[in-house]
């Protein structure tokens, strides 16, 4: 099987990948591995010594139908793959993007990601980021975005890592979001072993009516450490957002939340929720009297937060 | 023999004693109630019989069908076919109706999944996919846990307070649900302080201050306890009140 298949085949994005009114872009360490486009999709890649320089451009009011599927594969034990994109949705453009990381083998391999995002005026981008990783642990993630949400536009991701071994990673987004702009970014995280997590979103809501939600989901075991940074300011009037982090932690894990939230507008308004511990009691002896023993009782509660 | 027997249970909570020398047994095939004033300890009694942490330490004899259940965790339980409904069911963030359902079904199938839920009025093509959290009310969420019960297919069901939070036109719904598990083979335990939910059952034990003070039909446990037990001032003491008149537990 070909790296590109291989690839393909572990984010399971068969059709996807055939389909002709679907574009795609697959990297393989530092290769592009294949790529088609759609009408009003600009896409220029260069290849770098250990990844790709990438730039996408939505053209102004063009709305991409089928989500674009993106692909960053390291099949080697070992390498670096340092990933710097630029994405411009111009006003009043939409486009989806599910982003697969496949590190099947990784003992010890580095991903880093450099993305800096522009939203134009009415812009939408979706943002949904999938990681396949191996049982070894040796991945290290640093995915790191600086993010424009402009006038009345919607940026939207969800960062999932819930499959193979968490290894290390460092994430960290930073977003602005413009008046009537909405923001809403989750990240899912599954640790154990000696897995390290640390999450660090921030969001600023600058202008008027704008709207923003942080939302993390962590689960540790065993040894696995969690820290989660989440901080949102409100500084204009009417400006919402709210925090809300949930991590469970079990046997020897450790985890800590630091929300923060900040007002400097007397009309804007802001909340936060952390909850942190064990697998909560009522739940578990709830599947536990439908039969399920501790640990599958555990694993479906642990599913369904990271769903 | 009793399906369950309990024999001069005690059971403290924080140093406070809340079932006293409660001796109970308990015959199978039957919708039975467990009723008594708020405080009397009868969900401490359903979270003993469960076997739910915190309350599995206590003095006195639990038996069901001859095997000490004093041992046994939860999960064990109820792979012996004992189940509890809470009175206020859990949320699950994430957990779908269906496989909250599948959870403990006998048989996973989605026709059997749409026919747990159809037997609650909750319609299939509406619920099943929606999560199991606070975008369901307290009322649908009671409503699921029993379509759980009936796809368990359990031997002992205890039901804490079954009517909580449901409107007047599922109550009809959830007394039918009752029956249909008794109907299955299981054997019902309704906790309860309400009048109408005492009368869906077939057999009653009148419960006060942690204790089993009477049993009997159903007809002679409510008369007492509406018109003695409800509007009793000395709650909790019924061996003071000359005029109990239903069998002695």
């Amino acid at each position: 099987m070909s790296g590109l298949d291989e690839i393909i085949s572990a984010a399971n994005i068969h059709a996807a990948a055939r389909d002709p009114d679907t574009a795609h872009l697959m990297i393989g360490l530092n290769e592009v591995l294949s790529s088609r486009s759609v009408p009003g999709l600009e896409v220029q890649t260069e290849q770098a010594e250990e990844g790709v320089n990438l730039k996408f451009v939505v053209t102004a009011g063009t709305v991409i139908e089928k989500p674009v599927h993106l692909c960053f594969g390291l099949l080697q034990e070992q390498g670096i793959q340092r990933i710097n994109i630029r994405m411009e949705v111009r006003d009043s453009a939409a486009i989806d993007v599910m982003a697969h990381c496949v590190f099947p083998y990784g003992k010890d391999i580095q991903h880093l990601m450099d993305a800096e995002i522009v939203l134009g005026a009415g812009a939408r981008y979706n943002y949904f980021e999938r990681h396949i990783h191996s049982d070894h642990g040796g991945v290290l993630v640093v995915p790191k975005a600086k993010v424009h949400v402009g006038e009345d536009a919607r940026f939207r991701t969800d960062f999932e890592l819930v499959e193979g071994r968490v290894g290390q990673i460092d994430i960290d987004y930073d977003t602005t979001v413009e008046a009537g702009g909405v923001m809403e970014m989750t990240a899912k995280v599954s640790g154990r072993a000696d897995d390290r997590i640390s999450i660090r979103e921030t969001g600023q809501l600058v202008g008027e009516k704008a709207r923003g939600v942080l939302t993390t989901r962590v689960a540790v075991r065993e040894q696995a450490r969690a820290e989660v940074y989440n901080k949102l300011t409100a500084s204009a009037a009417f400006a919402r957002g709210h925090v809300d982090c949930r991590e469970i932690v079990q046997h020897g894990a450790f985890a800590s939340a630091v929300p923060i939230v900040e007002v400097n507008h007397p009309q804007a308004h802001v909340t936060h929720e952390a909850a942190l511990g064990s697998v909560d009691r009522k739940q578990l002896e709830t599947l536990m009297a439908r039969g399920l023993d501790e640990d599958e009782a555990s694993d479906k509660i642990i599913a369904g937060l990271l769903s | 023999m009793a399906m369950l027997e309990l024999e001069n249970v005690n059971l403290h909570l924080d140093g406070t004693p809340i079932l006293n020398d409660l001796s109970m047994e308990l015959w199978s095939g039957y919708i039975h109630a467990v009723v008594g004033p708020n405080g009397a300890g009868k969900s401490t009694l359903a979270s003993a019989i469960m076997g739910l942490q915190g309350y599995r330490e206590f003095d006195g004899r639990m038996t069901f069908e001859g095997e000490a259940l004093k041992p046994l965790p939860v999960d064990e339980r109820a792979r012996r076919g004992i189940t509890l409904g809470w009175q206020e069911p859990a949320r699950f963030e994430g957990l779908s109706v269906r496989e909250y359902i599948r959870a403990g079904a006998r048989d996973e199938s989605e026709e059997a999944v749409d026919a747990a839920l159809e037997q609650v009025a909750m319609s299939p093509s509406r619920y099943r996919d929606r999560a199991v959290d606070n975008t369901l009310s307290g009322g649908e969420r009671k409503k699921l846990e029993l379509a759980c019960i009936l796809a368990m297919k359990p031997r002992l069901v205890l039901l804490d307070e079954p009517d909580s939070g449901i409107d007047v036109e599922s109550l009809g719904r959830m007394k039918d649900a009752v029956r249909l598990l008794r109907d299955a083979g299981a054997t019902v335990v309704l906790i309860t302080h309400s009048s109408e939910v005492l009368h869906w059952a077939e057999h009653a034990f009148l419960m006060c201050c942690g204790h089993i003070v009477g049993k009997g039909p159903v007809a002679e446990v409510s008369g007492y306890f509406e018109n003695k037990c409800m509007p009793c001032d000395h709650r909790n003491r019924p061996e003071a009140d000359e005029e109990f008149s239903i069998e002695r537990a």
